[in-house]
């Protein structure tokens, strides 16, 4: 699976499951980049085949509509969808 | 072009096309142009990949016969627009949003998961055939524009909703 790393802050793992066409992916990752965090990042429309079923299949086990954007923290928590407030106290921000 | 590989005046020129739709057809688009612009970069993109306009912000499986309730504007625009006031990508939005009273919030999905799709095998276009017909007798089948609502009565879907301008295989068999 293609994963992008952006540097910053550890806050743990963070992960983000975006789509590359879709806005409020963007805005989520935008946001962040602006908290300054650590995190990777996959576009799932981009990967093909097995890869894009295993990414699915990761971001169903944490959102079972299998919608984006879905943010994981420690493959414990997740947030789903550009919820600003959500994620900015999930990174005490 | 952009880094989708999408010409600007193409993003531009369905922009334009599709303010005049929506406002044809009673409908708003979201009042941050550039966010419009973005959504439909998104769109294009989608169709060059594709060969049709899947939502952005959903992922498309690149089957047709699969995505046809993701085709832009979606089935599910119209109900996401009544209970959240916008669609599930935020293009298309109410009157309070479009005149800034109010601001868009997060849209939850309402398309079936995966693993629920596709169970209630519901052809986009039947043709009629005997057993069909329903108890009370019409003299024509009745069909259903699954993007708009539009109902006519007559052997087969219009090739094109005269209303919203959705393609044959959006519609339904209503009656």
């Amino acid at each position: 699976m293609v994963v992008e790393h952006v540097n910053g802050k550890n806050k743990g793992k963070v992960m983000l499951y975006a789509l590359s066409t879709c806005g409020w992916c963007a805005k989520t990752k935008d946001l962040l980049r602006e908290l300054g965090i650590a995190f990777d990042y996959t576009f799932v429309d981009l990967l093909e085949g097995m890869e894009q079923n295993e990414a699915m299949d990761q971001v169903e086990k944490f959102n079972q509509s299998g919608s984006f954007p879905t943010l994981v923290i420690d493959n414990r928590k997740s947030i789903v969808g550009f919820r600003e407030k959500e994620i900015r106290e999930a990174f005490g921000a | 072009m952009n880094d989708a590989g999408v010409r600007e005046q193409d993003v531009d020129r369905t922009y334009e096309t599709l303010v005049k739709d929506a406002t044809d057809g009673g409908y708003r688009l979201n009042p941050d142009a550039e966010f419009v612009k973005n959504l439909i970069c998104g769109l294009l993109k989608n169709e060059q990949r594709y060969g049709y306009r899947a939502c952005p912000c959903r992922l498309a499986s690149g089957k047709k016969e699969e995505d046809l309730d993701i085709i832009c504007p979606c089935d599910y625009r119209d109900s996401d627009l009544e209970e959240h006031g916008a669609c599930y990508c935020a293009l298309y939005v109410n009157e309070a949003i479009a005149d800034g009273s109010r601001k868009v919030a997060p849209v939850p999905e309402r398309r079936p998961p995966r693993s629920e799709r596709g169970r209630k095998k519901d052809a986009a276009v039947r043709t009629i055939t005997p057993g069909m017909a329903p108890i009370f007798s019409l003299s024509l089948p009745v069909w259903r524009c699954k993007v708009c609502g539009y109902l006519c009565a007559r052997e087969q879907p219009p090739g094109i909703c005269p209303i919203c301008k959705a393609k044959k295989d959006r519609f339904e068999r209503f009656a």
